[in-house]
């Protein structure tokens, strides 16, 4: 059984060029995935690899290396359109979680209530990939498929999250379970918003998970909302008579369809007015 | 090319607790486990493999991560620390070992490495945290005994000068057996087996309901190199167990048929590095599933699971007293109502785990136990073994809670260290534990209650029906336990309870704190609240009028002539509810959308077996040097058990707590001190150790010819006894020794004294019963449903307080328990076998807990004590359905009161009828 601990992203793709070999980061999916038994497949470790890790502007564009881990995020200083992926970075499972908890390792693992995705879906996230045949960036939307489906082939790694500058832009995160800690979603909502100098929605992002095989942006509402005033009878109404026919929840040991429907008209309304109000 | 490939090299280098350690073995490995079995870190502990626990804390390079989900290779070059090297060298670790013990925030001590590495990392960083920030940085840690507060507390005051307490009965010690628990030296199941055991995995079925036919078991052992292959053709003796006389029931290793998702079927035994690697799935055995049932209203259409038990039904229960339908037609209010509970997993941080070697013909057993004179007869009979054949050596145990009275891990280690004479051990990943281990019974309740004009109980009718999954268990306990208790502790002159056991294709329900009565009073009380509000009486009030007083007849006709103590109880808490009621009012008052509501009820619970026999013995001694031995044998499984039998047998004896040597439940020199369970070891086992302490003080004081009052005192090789005439001096080397072992020896046993039920269950069921009455204070979200609570208030008459930090450390954790039940907790078969869908409460889901303490006396108890682990959690649950509903006009009869449900339950009140409050009218 072999084990890789690369310190290089051309050393990793080499590495897994050679084999089919799983990839290990922060172990928070891997390990429980394996249950009671081990492993006799070749791992490769990547968060030897210190380029992939750390957050950076460079121009337009927001980098976040793919070995960032939550509590990088939770306690990086960054700017306020990035509050509610620090939120949600602050509701991953626990401290112990966010200290070893990947960015790339969320996204990768695909879950339909993951933490990281509805922020990074609605800060319009890209990701980018290496694999033998060079770097492709692809939107966060495109990259997650189904549940524990992705784009990444074999022989891939993400290398980072690319975000872009939106300077005006605020935002809130909101996380609806059945206890305070450690504890998997019944339904997240995230939203950006940008404000006119009268206070109404000119621009809105709002992502939804927990609530469909992947998280999903409510696009339509989102144009529904533009205009209106955060917190008026219109911005009210909007999302009271919206259809969520982007939602496809289930029912599960956590709560109920209808339950989770309800609950996300409720968290829409409560999400745009903590990000208006830039509430942490 | 920097690759770094570790197959090729020679293990994973890193700094452990200062030192530095080279581990051999796979770099994929997981840490704890590499931690634990290779570097010899046992107090890493390990819950759940998967992150959901915390109990495997450590610090990498100062950050805590689990190390059940860190590779081992990961830490090549860093700087790992854990409890052990954090609780010698570290500052805050030091401050923490203090603050801990002073606060008794270790019970069973399962997560306490865990909390206090995270609270290391912590301290470093905020060396006064606010409670908020202790719960963020804890939050990733459970703990399934404590309640948590204890340990804010301990975490929030680290530092602080520390005030020895020292003490008899009625003194807040810390616990006798604390320090090894909060230094990382405590010994758990899976801590203790030597290094050249076998590893044993047992095969378990993946249906509710199969048959199953092995294949060629020969090949597949010499094909895989095992050792051995168990099953059930390997029993030598009856290939059966159980817990009540008459109901032993279940297989070691089914025959043939299986009856529940996770029933063993057979075991592999061979070194830990190739049972490790198996490929479980690959075991030949083929299963053809058979139509099954989960719930007690299908049992009657299937298959009889057990001859003699016709449709299912395991057993029934009865109570009548008085003329009940008849009063109840005369009653001038009456409320009734449907309720149910869902099955309830046990949740103890530590896996079941134990190992076995044998010696010669006998066989040995060390294993985290609640039990062990009954894990010593069960194994005897599988084995076919006489009793004393079998010695059982406990471990420390990580919770319990009832479900560690059972067998569970135990026989397979013993009968595959019996066939091989070699140690062999297991300890079972956390889903093999949620599936096979017993859960609290599910429950299905009816009740009616009927009240004068006046607001005086007349009559109630219970009918209950219990899942008691695929085994007995402890089933029949709760058939009987709950009619005796479902009147709650008020008076009731007509009365009648039926309750059925009903066999299903599940896990067996068995013992978990409160046999039932948490489940019954989950339907009197709410129906309190009804009949309260239909009279316009304060519901407080309205309860203290019908609580039972000295001099009134329980439901089985016992009359107490003292310490019936719920009345105090109810009155301890008015000023309380008077404040909530004055808050609740203020904060609904300002609209928003959430609503404030408060709730309050009551519970009782006898302490000890029912009407049965259950005495429990303890043995002192002297040695020639003057030391002072006690063999306690009652289970601590984090209760306080040591602590609480050593303060009453030191001030029988009159002597110091820190002069006592104890020794602890060994069943080969350790007499049977019962089974930890029922809220019945500070009562019997307490009695024994009084009667001990005594006795031996007795012996002492003749040898003296001295007074009573004389004031005693050990040292190396005499006693001197001093009283107003003198002082004489005992040389203990010139006295005939009692035996080889104790110049003085005493052995006491004590055995509550009831009487059998008639045929209406009319009798003296309990000597002692121990009350509660208990208030939640919480918010309603009205638009998602979310429950958050306030404060929850208790009240115990727990008779006289031993150790009153420990009567705390009780209530907040049975408080704990009580929350998990009426808010999240709910274990599916086969869904919710892992800590992250089966929920149980986090740090940040406890309240602050006033815990008052009552102390009536009572006529049994020693020095006037009662049992107290069961009654903590029984009003709980209860008083926050009661909340709920004072919130927000809903009930959630079905629990768990989750998010979807307490909505559901607000939007189907506010479609009936926007101002409804109920669903009560007076009767006709």
């Amino acid at each position: 059984m072999q084990f890789h601990r690369p310190e290089t992203v051309e050393d990793a793709l080499h590495l897994m060029a050679g084999q089919p070999a799983k990839l290990l980061a922060g172990g928070t999916d891997f390990f429980p995935a394996l249950g009671g038994r081990r492993t006799s497949d070749a791992v490769v470790d990547l968060t030897g690899i210190a380029s992939l890790s750390g957050i950076a502007r460079s121009g337009s564009s927001w980098r976040i290396g793919a070995m960032t881990r939550w509590a990088q995020i939770r306690d990086a200083d960054l700017p306020r359109q990035f509050l509610g992926l620090q939120l949600a970075a602050r509701e991953v499972g626990s401290i112990q979680i966010q200290n070893t908890g990947t960015i790339a390792g969320n996204l990768c693992n695909a879950s339909p209530a993951a933490d990281g995705v509805p922020p990074l879906l609605a800060l319009d996230a890209d990701v980018e990939i290496a694999g033998p045949d060079g770097t492709r960036v692809i939107p966060l939307f495109d990259f997650i498929t189904g549940v524990r489906r992705t784009e990444l082939k074999p022989g891939e790694i993400v290398t980072a999250v690319l975000v872009p500058d939106a300077p005006a832009s605020r935002s809130a995160f909101l996380k609806l379970g059945a206890r305070r800690y450690l504890v998997i979603s019944i339904a997240m909502v995230a939203a950006n918003v940008v404000l006119s100098s009268g206070g109404a929605l000119d621009g809105i992002a709002i992502a939804v998970g927990a609530c469909s095989a992947v998280a999903q942006r409510l696009r339509k509402l989102e144009e529904n909302l533009t205009g209106t005033v955060p917190g008026s009878e219109d911005f009210q109404k909007a999302i009271a008579e919206y259809g969520l026919h982007e939602l496809t929840p289930i029912d599960d040991v956590r709560a109920s369809a209808d339950y989770r429907l309800a609950a996300v008209r409720t968290l829409i309304a409560r999400a745009v007015m903590q990000a208006v109000e830039g509430r942490g | 090319m920097a690759l770094t490939d570790y197959a090729l090299e020679s293990g994973t280098s890193f700094d452990l607790n200062g030192r530095t350690v080279t581990v051999d073995g796979p770099p994929s490995e997981r840490l704890s486990y590499a931690l634990r079995e290779r570097a010899g870190a046992r107090d890493v502990k390990v819950g759940c493999d998967a992150g959901d626990c915390g109990a495997c804390t450590v610090l990498i390079d100062g950050n805590p991560v689990c190390a059940c989900i860190t590779a081992l290779g990961q830490v090549e070059g860093a700087k790992v620390e854990t409890q052990v090297g954090l609780a010698a060298n570290d500052a805050a670790g030091k401050a923490l070992v203090d603050s801990f013990q002073r606060h008794q925030a270790a019970q069973c001590g399962i997560c306490t490495p865990g909390m206090m590495v995270s609270a290391v990392s912590l301290l470093r960083l905020r060396p006064q945290p606010s409670e908020e920030e202790v719960r963020d940085a804890l939050g990733g840690v459970l703990c399934r005994c404590t309640g948590y507060r204890k340990i804010i507390d301990a975490v929030m005051d680290a530092g602080k000068p520390v005030e020895t307490v020292e003490g008899g009965v009625g003194a807040s010690i810390p616990r006798v057996d604390g320090l090894p628990k909060v230094t990382g030296t405590e010994r758990f199941g899976d801590d203790v087996a030597p290094e050249d055991a076998l590893t044993l995995r047992v095969i378990r079925s993946p249906f509710h309901h199969a048959a199953f036919e092995f294949g060629d078991l020969e090949t597949y052992k010499a094909e895989t190199g095992l050792d051995l292959v168990l099953t059930a053709a390997d029993v030598p003796g009856k290939n059966c167990f159980g817990v009540i006389p008459g109901f032993e029931d279940q297989p070691m290793f089914a025959e043939g048929k299986v009856s529940f998702k996770g029933e063993a079927v057979a075991a592999v035994v061979g070194s830990t590095e190739l049972v490790n690697a198996l490929d479980l799935t690959a075991f030949p055995v083929t299963f053809k599933q058979l139509s099954h049932a989960l719930l007690p209203e299908d049992a009657a259409s299937v298959d009889d699971i057990h001859r003699n038990r016709a449709e299912n039904v395991m057993c029934r229960g009865f109570v009548k007293r008085g003329s009940p339908e008849t009063v109840m037609s005369e009653a001038a209010f009456v409320a009734e109502g449907s309720f149910s509970t869902g099955f309830i997993e046990h949740g103890y941080i530590e896996p079941e785990a134990a190992f076995a070697r044998r010696a010669g013909d006998r066989i040995e057993v060390h294993c985290c136990t609640q039990a062990p004179y009954m894990n010593r007869d069960g194994i005897a009979l599988l084995l076919g073994l006489p009793g004393d054949a079998v010695r059982i050596v406990p471990t420390a145990v990580g919770g319990g809670f009832g479900s560690k009275l059972d067998l569970t891990a135990q026989p397979y280690v013993a009968l595959a260290a019996w066939l091989l004479d070699r140690s062999v051990r297991i300890t079972y990943t956390r889903s093999e534990s949620i599936s096979s281990s017993t859960k609290r019974h599910p429950s299905q309740i009816t009740m009616r209650i009927g009240a004068d004009a006046d607001g005086n109980i007349l009559a109630a009718e219970f009918d209950g029906v219990f899942n008691t999954g695929a085994y007995a268990s402890w089933g029949p306990t709760v058939a009987n336990r709950v009619p005796i208790h479902a009147s709650g502790p008020y008076k009731t002159p007509n009365y009648v309870a039926r309750s059925a056991g009903i066999h299903t294709h599940t896990p067996p329900a068995g013992a978990f704190r409160g046999f039932g009565v948490p489940q019954s009073a989950l339907a009197q009380e709410p129906l309190y609240d009804d009949l309260a509000n239909a009279l316009g009486m304060d519901r407080l009030e309205f309860r203290r009028r019908n609580a039972l007083r000295n001099g009134d007849a329980t439901v089985t006709g016992q009359v107490f002539q003292k310490g019936m103590g719920i009345a105090d109880c109810f009155d301890a808490l008015v000023p309380h509810w008077q404040r909530a009621l004055e808050d609740a009012a203020k904060a609904n008052a300002s609209g928003g959308r959430t609503r404030r509501g408060i709730g309050i009820a009551g519970g009782w619970y006898g302490c000890g077996n029912t009407s049965m026999s259950n005495p429990s013995t303890i043995r002192a001694g002297v040695t020639s040097e003057g030391e002072i031995v006690l063999h306690q044998g009652a289970m601590d499984i984090g209760q306080g058990a040591n602590t609480v039998i050593t303060q009453i047998f030191a001030t029988a004896l009159g002597v110091s707590v820190s002069s006592i040597h104890l020794v602890g439940p060994d069943t080969d020199v350790t007499p049977d001190a019962g089974k930890t369970s029922a809220s019945r070891q500070t009562f019997i086992t307490g009695n024994a150790a009084r009667l001990c302490g005594e006795a031996l003080r007795e012996r002492i004081l003749r040898l003296a010819n001295v007074s009573a009052h004389a004031d005693i005192s050990f040292a190396d090789g005499w006693i001197d006894v001093v009283d107003a005439a003198g002082a004489h001096r005992i040389e203990l080397p010139s006295l005939e020794a009692d035996n080889g072992t104790y110049v003085l020896e005493a052995k006491e046993s004590y055995d509550p004294p009831t009487l059998p039920l008639d045929e209406n269950g009319q009798g003296v069921p309990y000597a002692v019963f121990g009350t509660t009455a208990q208030m939640a204070e919480l918010e309603v979200d009205m638009d998602l449903g979310t429950v958050k609570l306030l404060r929850i208030i208790a009240a115990h008459d727990v008779g006289k307080a031993i150790n009153p930090l420990l009567v705390e450390g009780q209530v907040q954790g049975g408080v704990a328990q009580g929350i998990g039940l009426a808010l999240m907790e709910e274990f599916l078969p086969g869904r919710t076998e892992n800590l992250h869908d089966y929920l149980i409460p986090t740090i940040g889901d406890v309240p602050p807990i006033e815990t008052l303490i009552l102390e009536t006396g009572d006529e049994h108890g020693p020095y006037g004590a009662k049992g107290l682990g069961e009654h903590c959690l029984i009003p709980t649950a209860p008083a926050i359905l009661n909340a709920i509903k004072d919130a927000c006009g809903a009930r959630v009869p079905n629990l768990p009161a989750t998010p979807d449900k307490v909505l559901a339950a607000i939007r189907a009140i506010q479609a009936a009828s926007p101002t409804a409050d109920g669903e009560l009218s007076p009767a006709s």
